[in-house]
């Protein structure tokens, strides 16, 4: 699916673990320029405005996402439970609204429901990279159509790197978007866990996670082709 | 329901399995199993497994028998020697009473108590065990004996050999499951195999060890060979012991480097050192925790007799690896004592204890010995400070009394447990007549 736009830049990490988790792609943006240079060919999914830090920005941001010729829905509006009585209840600039300190499960089910309603994006359920496969639905992945026994951290983290091919990744990103929580291991963690990844991968796929020297790792190819 | 939840459930029923084995550990290193059918699953999650944890050993006093497992979903795994048809997974589980409080006897507790405190001065505890052990030929209606397979020697490639087979077997299963393996080879003793384990978070390792040492007796079972990770099976020949490399890491950082140092050794380092050599002899007890025990850490034989560090000498407690040239993420300390019939639970948690207690007192770390201390005598050890390991498990347990720090350690219940049922272990085998003794006293 298309990504969805998410104000402001960088987003409350909280809500970008959402998304990590639930399987959304977003790209983050703070200004109505920014938004429009980032905005896929195919237009955004949506649009997730988070008015908590900056109120005004973000009235700014719906503003301008919803007097297009094609105003941009479904879009959410994340607002702090404290700042409600300020909030404007116009349909024209948002077509539904979440509290913050988020809930777990609730951004998640008014995502669906608007996209459901809308009729636009619905979740992909199946990630193919070459001979990779990954059931979102199922949680099962498969190499060569054979079934991979994955602990649910290693599925995780297969699933992470592989939405997002061709990108590198330090240890330390890795940690906070796949764990995200206390964690005994510490960033050495990603490590043991990308070396078992490949082991289950076998020797013959173990290539489709690359180790880029002194950064990170990167799923697939480089987008630059190296 | 959390998603890790949900992954479990979701795999159990994609892939067909059966049962779910639910396990946990008792406190002298028992593996315990209750296989539950995946309709359980869901209840188990959210309630937990009531079991009568009163015939557990160490686990309750009888007024509080009934217990309840709680499955770590993050564990779930299938098991490999089950074959495709009907696949069986587990699960480690954490105990706890009927009201959810973690239970004190649970060695899983145990050890993720020290890693809290570990955690709050900003270090991830990492090990990596070698597993040593033997293949011995079983005996008429499949009883062990201890008759080896073969007669290898160090790194011997010995060809068309059943051994060399079931290695090569349990290294395939053991990667399948996620327990990566560094290398594995014959070792000194006919039939001994040493497997080591590439390091991982301690409380991961001590689960991977509880899951080593059973796939290695199945895949022996299936070929009709008995796997034993008994310390001393046979005098005369070297024991089998698990020598333990540890390192801490601050977040990507090894906390255990210095480029300044001769040995690369931070001063968290050496102050975690110098608590293990101060402390080695009260967790003796807890790493090697039989009355077998104490015959494989006799002199001679590879195995340390005395608490001494060194660099390189094999005969030191605790020996310094030389790390790889701009490698400081192997920079580590190896302590040599234990044995695989240690509850690696309990065992990593007083090595962690004791080696945080270094750091925070900031203990003074001896020279280092570069000596044979085989070779050494008494007047020359007492001279260099060089105490002996507890020569047998009654001297061990006097010194584990002694200790303040192990009480803190492991917790009363099961410091209070531990000790008693050891001391009735000894007392027990103190009334046995030996082959030793008919041999030397029957002519008196």
């Amino acid at each position: 699916m298309e990504p969805l736009l998410v104000f402001p830049d960088p987003p409350p990490p909280a809500l970008a673990r959402v998304l990590t988790e639930a399987g959304y792609p977003f790209r983050p943006a703070t200004t109505s320029d920014e938004a429009t240079r980032l905005e896929p060919e195919d237009g955004w999914a949506g649009a997730l405005i988070c008015s908590d830090d900056d109120p005004e920005g973000a009235a700014a941001m719906c503003r301008h996402l919803r007097k297009r010729d094609m105003p941009l829905e479904p879009l959410l509006l994340v607002v702090r439970s404290s700042h409600l009585t300020a909030l404007e209840p116009r349909e024209d600039l948002f077509d539904d609204f979440c509290l913050l300190p988020l809930q777990p499960g609730e951004l998640e089910a008014r995502l669906k429901h608007l996209f459901w309603r809308t009729g636009r994006g619905t979740r992909p359920e199946l990630i193919e990279y070459g001979p990779l496969i990954l059931n979102l639905e199922t949680y099962q992945a498969a190499i060569d159509g054979r079934p991979l026994d994955l602990t649910y951290m290693e599925y995780e983290l297969l699933r992470f790197l592989a939405t997002h091919p061709g990108k590198v990744f330090t240890r330390e990103m890795l940690l906070s978007r796949v764990w995200g929580y206390e964690y005994y291991g510490g960033a050495r963690t990603v490590d043991v866990h990308i070396r078992r990844l490949r082991a289950k991968l076998s020797e013959e796929h173990a290539a489709l996670i690359q180790t880029v020297r002194s950064v990170g790792y990167r799923f697939g190819q480089s987008r630059w082709g190296l | 329901m959390e998603r890790q939840q949900d992954y479990v459930l979701r795999s159990v029923e994609e892939r067909g399995i059966r049962f779910i084995r639910l396990w946990f550990t008792d406190v002298l290193g028992q593996l315990k199993s209750i296989a539950i059918v995946p309709g359980e699953l869901e209840n188990a999650f959210e309630e937990g497994m009531t079991f009568d944890g009163s015939s557990i050993d160490g686990f309750s006093r009888v007024q509080e028998s009934d217990m309840l497992l709680q499955p770590d979903p993050n564990t779930f795994e299938l098991l490999p020697w089950r074959g495709d048809d009907s696949p069986v997974a587990r699960m480690f589980c954490d105990v706890t009473t009927l009201d959810g409080t973690p239970f004190a006897g649970d060695p899983r507790h145990v050890l993720r108590r020290q890693l809290d405190i570990a955690r709050e001065k900003g270090f991830s505890f990492y090990v990596g065990p070698d597993m040593e052990f033997f293949y011995f030929a079983q005996g008429e209606g499949g009883r062990p004996t201890n008759t080896p397979l073969d007669t290898g020697g160090y790194f011997d490639l010995t060809t068309v050999d059943v051994a060399t087979d079931l290695r090569r077997r349990t290294i395939l299963g053991l990667e399948s499951i996620g327990i990566p393996v560094r290398y594995s080879h014959h070792e000194d003793s006919p039939s001994q195999h040493e497997i080591d384990l590439r390091y991982t978070d301690a409380l991961t390792m001590a689960d991977n060890v509880m899951t080593f040492k059973l796939v290695v007796k199945e895949i022996a079972l299936e070929r009709g060979v008995h796997a034993s990770f008994m310390p001393k099976p046979m005098a005369g020949v070297q024991g089998s012991g698990m020598h333990i490399h540890l390192s801490l890491f601050e977040g990507d950082t090894n906390a255990f480097h210095d480029p300044g140092d001769d040995a690369h050794l931070s001063k968290v380092a050496k102050g975690f050192l110098a608590g293990l050599l101060h402390h080695a002899r009260e967790i003796t007890a807890v790493t090697n925790q039989w009355v077998n025990s104490y015959k494989r850490l006799v002199v001679g034989f590879e195995a340390p007799a005395y608490v001494a560090w060194a660099r390189n000498n094999s005969s030191a407690l605790l020996r310094v690896p030389g790390s790889k040239r701009n490698k400081p993420a192997s920079t580590r300390i190896e302590y040599r004592s234990p044995d695989p019939a240690c509850n690696p639970y309990l065992a990593f948690a007083v090595i962690l204890a004791a080696g945080l207690k270094g750091i925070e007192e900031s203990y003074e770390l001896a020279p280092e010995l570069t000596q044979n201390l085989y070779e050494m005598t008494a007047e020359e050890r007492l001279a260099e400070g060089v105490e002996a390991l507890p020569g047998s498990l009654a001297e061990a347990i006097a010194c584990m009394e002694q200790s303040e720090l192990l009480p803190e350690a492991l917790g009363e219940h099961v410091f209070e447990w531990f000790i008693r049922n050891k001391r009735a272990e000894w007392d027990s085998y103190r009334t046995q007549v030996t082959q030793f003794e008919l041999d030397r006293y029957l002519n008196l």
